[in-house]
């Protein structure tokens, strides 16, 4: 059975492929789906891939993401392709950007950092120092982030 | 160049004509010549968090170019009912030409230079970076040996907290100093420093020994463990006192090599070290101010005479 046949097609929303098997859920949360939503989600996890070997798949339903949103994706799912699907076609195709910088997507975790003050009006700021391996800093106070403090910390 | 936050703001080339800039302005600093080259402008000193040195220093270096300046600190101001950082800067943009900050939280000089538009000095952010200091730093180090380059520097004490060897480290490596860090392994330099450190390609070696680092020292750079960044004070009390210099540690040194401290020093230098031809840290205290004078006149745009009368 294909993957994409686990779960009914849905008529209207957004269908994320190719994250990292495993990762479904931090995308939830990466994209704050995780909590008091009322749309409908389906998630596939660990189906075969031929591009990732196994992966996980997420539908929305009633929802088309932003590619604003989509791109906090970029940090744990950097290979997702997306689906904006509209009665039951594929309406728009997009893919996830990284950026140079990750700005309100997630707060830095060091407790001794300026933007630790929550009053503080300036956004958030996160700098991609480089994509492989994959080393991200505050832009203010200059510490690394993990990607697990990240989904902790994320706005 | 607008604002100085870390040393990647300035290049080798700048920081060579910095310490050239400093080398004229040391009769000014002195008090031998009026040279009043800021005159008119306002630096306001912004210190959030206890300083001597570096406040002074920038008062001095400010005043003694014809320059005024505005004393701010946080006890009993708008700061201490809850204003922002924020609203801070954007009041004293109103009121100076530049700015010194100095502030207990790590990126409140950055944070404070993306919120105005005059030029923001780091004058020391939590345990972040301290440019201002390793630009008198290099000033004594090369005044003592001639060169930046090619030195072997042992830097020992609080490297975890301690954000003048932070800085330093990162300017000296990119002069092709040799690095030796000498710290118990609580205090070792956080892996993200270091592991920028060598990029530059310089050596860089760790110990908790420093005995066995001072007969290939040519700069020995002690700091001290600093009590109130220690979150834990069992953690504090473990590794106070670890490191102590005193004059006959220095038999084996070689004749030029230097000591230095940013001070304040508790009990890391005894004093039989001052008598010492090693001595240089009072020296390195007076140097913050030409190392000040030349970069308040770069901020500012102000060019220094190659020759001052």
């Amino acid at each position: 059975m294909s993957e994409m046949r686990r779960v009914t097609a849905i008529c209207n929303g957004t269908v994320v492929d190719h994250i990292p098997a495993g990762n479904a859920i931090q995308v939830l949360r990466m994209l704050r789906l995780d909590i008091g939503r009322s749309n409908p989600i389906s998630m596939v996890m660990n189906v075969p891939s031929a591009k990732l070997g196994r992966k996980d798949v997420l539908k929305i339903e009633d929802r088309e993401l932003s590619q604003e949103e989509l791109d906090r994706l970029a940090l744990i799912a950097p290979a997702a392709s997306i689906s904006i699907i509209r009665n039951y076609g594929v309406a728009e195709k997009m893919q996830v950007d990284l950026g140079d910088e990750l700005v309100n997507i997630a707060r830095c975790s060091f407790w001794n950092c300026i933007t630790q003050n929550s009053r503080e009006p300036l956004p958030h700021k996160l700098r991609i120092v480089s994509v492989e391996p994959l080393e991200i800093r505050c832009s203010y106070c200059g510490r690394r982030q993990d990607m697990d403090e990240i989904v902790e910390n994320v706005l | 160049m607008g604002d100085l936050i870390t040393m990647d703001d300035l290049t080798n080339k700048e920081i060579t004509n910095l310490l050239d800039n400093a080398e004229c302005l040391l009769p000014v600093a002195n008090g031998e010549v009026h040279l009043p080259l800021l005159e008119g402008k306002v630096l306001a000193n912004m210190f959030f968090e206890n300083s001597t040195r570096t406040r002074m220093s920038f008062e001095t270096a400010m005043k003694r170019l014809g320059g005024s300046v505005l004393n701010f600190s946080s006890a009993g101001s708008s700061v201490a009912k809850g204003e922002t950082l924020y609203d801070t800067m954007q009041m004293i943009e109103g009121y100076a030409d530049v700015v010194a900050i100095r502030h207990p939280r790590q990126g409140a000089a950055q944070y404070s230079a993306d919120a105005i538009t005059i030029p923001v000095l780091n004058a020391g952010d939590g345990a972040g970076n301290h440019p201002t200091q390793t630009l008198l730093d290099l000033f004594t180090i090369r005044e003592a040996h001639g060169t930046l380059e090619g030195l072997n520097v042992v830097l020992v004490g609080d490297l975890r907290y301690g954000r003048t060897v932070h800085s330093l480290s990162h300017a000296l490596v990119r002069f092709g100093a040799t690095l030796t860090l000498v710290s118990p392994g609580s205090l070792r330099m956080p892996t993200e420093i270091v592991s920028d450190l060598p990029s530059g390609g310089a050596e860089v070696n760790e110990t908790v020994d420093l005995t066995g680092a001072i007969a290939e020292a040519d700069v020995i750079y002690m700091t001290r463990i600093q009590k109130e960044r220690f979150p834990d004070e069992d953690e504090y009390a473990k590794v106070a006192g670890i490191y102590m210099l005193t004059a006959s540690d220095l038999a084996g040194a070689k004749e030029g090599m230097i000591i230095m401290h940013p001070l304040p020093r508790v009990n890391e230098i005894h004093p039989s070290v001052d008598a010492t031809r090693h001595a240089r840290y009072f020296q390195q205290a007076f140097n913050g101010v030409v190392a000040r004078m030349a970069l308040l006149c770069k901020c500012l745009g102000v060019k220094v005479p190659k020759k001052v009368k």
